[in-house]
């Protein structure tokens, strides 16, 4: 059966549902209060201060975003680097992903830096040691290196089918050929924009860690290690596959498809040795650094770490190694679930639990107008990436025309 | 995809990697100034003689434009009661802690930034706004910021502070060591405006000699410990006292510069672009020879 899939619109259920009207509702919620954030500063809607001048905006919107889009790069390089056909099915769901989600990474960050019209700074004005110059650049070329992947998919879906309304009918064939040729460009250079976006996302990925490695002591030594870079990539490339189970068995669930368990079976098996290698590095840097001696006190940060190592490595490693979690959809998105947020925890805990300044006046929790407007960008990411499902080939659905045309297929 | 040819694909690698080289000396040069003069100048801030006047908050503030009561109001002795710290409107202050060896005479400590001679700020800034200058000064530049506030972050004494109230262009605030007022010859405000000189302008270099010959000559008076000599591989303002500055709020700190790890690990990665360009490389050769050996395998469809 699997060589009747192909990539195309799903057309199964309307957009509009009891479900999407509450994410509309908490996409315009988040709006609101980021109005406020334009009109009267970052103070008026955050709970950020001197002490603690990053909160959730950076350390969920930023940081858990780029590694939650880690499944774009992983599955490109399985599916175009290595050449594995048999998950070509998950890598336009992987990309679109990835795509939304560094456009809301990019969105998160020109809210959060307090003068949002010099955004384009960093690409004129440098400076080579700073971690988060590295960081900015990468996400931008990495950005467009996902709309340049994307764009096949645009051109596939409208080749042949350009039809502009009222007067500019006349262009129609004009923007047809322009298609044409813009494909056939593409197809003969994309190899160099999949590899750049791998190389682009181990760099980020990674640099994304050594951002907190200069606040030194202001971070708690359960955090605070030089390999943390490495950790950041390893945890990044680890969850990739988690994140496109987790997001194509919503999406099935939500659209009423049959989810694709052939394919997420087998990329749940590659899961626990890649979880395994993060837990090896995580427990290694533990106890070479001896920083076991802060577990023993009980607080926020050890509390935050064992829930870190136990619910988001060692559970779900153990679940995707049984061969009953790869065949059930119930399981293996509670394992997906659980690593995906294991590493969003990880995040959280690296850039908010473990930044502890010296002169604090208190623990920073995020504002009710931070949450909003965190949940909200989140929102019109699921709205956005269900119009373009819509719109867009990018999940693979059995081929109509190219199935034997029985109404009863023999599962096997 | 797979219309793809070996010479495109030849043609094309040559040409990012000639494009990843070119970038090369540029991204070298791409840094902002942070010069260590041997020149540079300091102040030794000596707590020992501080009389907890406030004047130089007052001399401070009206140097820099920030509005301020007048310098009768500052006898008022009420803001000792809670710490403070430097924010977007005092660039200094002096907080007061108790005296082990008398407490009737509670020590007076002035906060600002140390203008470290290997400042984190100057490393982090992702534009290069922060900029050490020959004179010692850690100054800021309004026109290159974006407020990121991740020198806030990298600081490791805690003093950039941000204008979370402005929504049209906020500004990193943080004492700038009166460049301006230096220019034109004249001496820090608070500097000039103390009145039982606690505070000593000079030659960095010059001010650890001073400092040293006193703690020698008063061992009674001053713990044995200039405060900011080796921290984060020295700043340019110092400090004397007469008790642990652990208890003066003063954070510990390790002798290495606080960029240090974190540049290592950049430059490690970013070491003339050559570990992004083999990555590049070794995945088009296992692109190259998985799809080979793919299509050998099973004729795809």
């Amino acid at each position: 059966m699997t060589h009747f899939v192909r990539p195309q619109p799903v057309t199964t259920k309307p957009y509009l549902t009891p479900g999407v009207w509450v994410l509309l509702l908490l996409a315009a919620n988040g709006l609101f209060w980021l109005a406020g954030r334009f009109l009267f500063g970052i103070g008026s809607v955050t709970h950020l201060n001197n002490q603690y001048p990053w909160g959730i905006w950076i350390g969920i919107d930023v940081a858990a975003g780029v590694a939650l889009a880690a499944g774009g790069f992983t599955t490109a390089a399985l599916g175009h680097v290595m050449h594995r056909e048999a998950y070509h099915a998950v890598v336009r769901p992987a990309l679109l992903t990835a795509m939304l989600g560094y456009t809301m990474v990019a969105v998160g960050v020109s809210i959060d830096i307090g003068r949002y019209y010099y955004i384009w700074h960093p690409l004129i004005m440098w400076n080579g040691s700073s971690a988060l110059f590295e960081v900015g650049m990468c996400v931008m070329i990495y950005m467009t290196v996902l709309y340049i992947e994307f764009l096949p998919i645009v051109t596939e879906r409208f080749i042949g089918r350009v039809n502009l309304p009222g007067p500019l009918a006349r262009l129609n064939d004009l923007v047809d050929r322009l298609l044409r040729l813009l494909d056939r460009t593409l197809s003969k250079t994309m190899f160099v924009f999949i590899i750049a976006g791998v190389v682009l996302s181990t760099l980020h990925q990674s640099s994304l860690g050594t951002l907190m490695v200069i606040a030194g002591p202001k971070m708690h030594p359960l955090w605070q290690t030089p390999v943390l870079p490495l950790l950041f990539l390893l945890s990044a490339v680890s969850v990739g596959f988690p994140m496109v189970i987790f997001e194509s068995l919503l999406a099935a669930r939500s659209f009423g498809l049959k989810p694709e368990m052939h394919i997420l079976g087998r990329l749940g098996r590659m899961v626990a040795p890649l979880l395994g290698i993060y837990l090896a590095f995580k427990l290694g840097d533990l106890f070479i650094r001896e920083t076991f001696v802060y577990l023993t006190s009980f607080n926020l940060q050890s509390v935050m770490y064992v829930c870190e190592i136990v619910l988001g490595i060692v559970v779900p490693m153990r679940m995707f190694m049984a061969p009953a979690v790869q065949k059930s959809p119930l399981l293996l998105f509670i394992a997906a679930a659980l690593v995906v947020g294991g590493v969003l925890l990880n995040r959280v805990d690296s850039f908010i639990v473990a930044y502890t300044p010296p002169y604090s006046y208190g623990p920073y929790f995020p504002s009710v107008g931070e949450i909003s407007v965190t949940v909200g960008f989140v929102s019109i990411l699921v709205l956005l990436y269900r119009a373009a499902v819509m719109i867009f080939p990018v999940i693979s659905l059995p081929d109509k025309a190219m199935m034997p045309s029985t109404k009863y297929s023999v599962r096997g | 995809m797979k219309s793809q040819n070996r010479r495109s694909f030849l043609k094309t690698s040559t040409v990012i990697t000639a494009a990843a080289t070119g970038l090369t000396p540029t991204a070298a040069h791409a840094k902002p100034e942070n010069v260590l003069s041997p020149d540079r100048m300091g102040v030794l801030v000596d707590t020992t003689v501080c009389i907890g006047c406030r004047n130089c908050e007052w001399a401070c503030k009206t140097a820099h434009g920030l509005a301020t009561p007048p310098l009768e109001a500052y006898e008022d002795q009420t803001p000792f009661d809670k710490m403070r710290r430097p924010d977007d409107t005092a660039l200094t202050v002096v907080n007061r802690y108790d005296n082990p060896k008398d407490p009737e005479l509670p020590v007076t400590v002035k906060v600002q930034c140390m203008h470290c001679d290997h400042p984190a700020c100057v490393s982090a800034c992702i534009v290069g706004a922060i900029s050490k200058h020959e004179d010692g000064a850690v100054v800021w530049d309004t026109d290159k910021c974006i407020g990121c506030r991740y020198c806030m972050v990298a600081c490791p004494f805690q003093i950039p502070a941000f204008e979370y109230h402005k929504a049209i262009q906020p500004k990193i605030m943080k004492c700038d060591f009166c460049a301006d007022r230096r220019k034109e010859g004249k001496l820090p405000a608070c500097v000039e405006a103390c009145p039982v000189e606690a505070l000593t302008f000079g030659p960095r270099e010059a001010l650890v000699r001073v400092a040293r010959d006193k703690v020698r000559r008063n061992p009674d008076r001053y713990v044995n410990h200039i405060y900011g000599e080796y921290e984060v591989g020295g700043t340019s303002w110092m400090y004397l006292a007469g008790q642990d500055f652990d208890s003066l709020k003063m954070p510990k700190l390790g002798p290495n510069p606080a960029p240090g790890v974190s540049e290592s690990i950049q430059h490690g990665i970013f070491a003339y672009f050559v570990p992004p360009v083999s990555l590049y490389a070794l995945l088009g050769a296992v692109m190259w020879t998985s799809r080979r050996s793919q299509s050998d395998e099973e004729e795809q469809p």
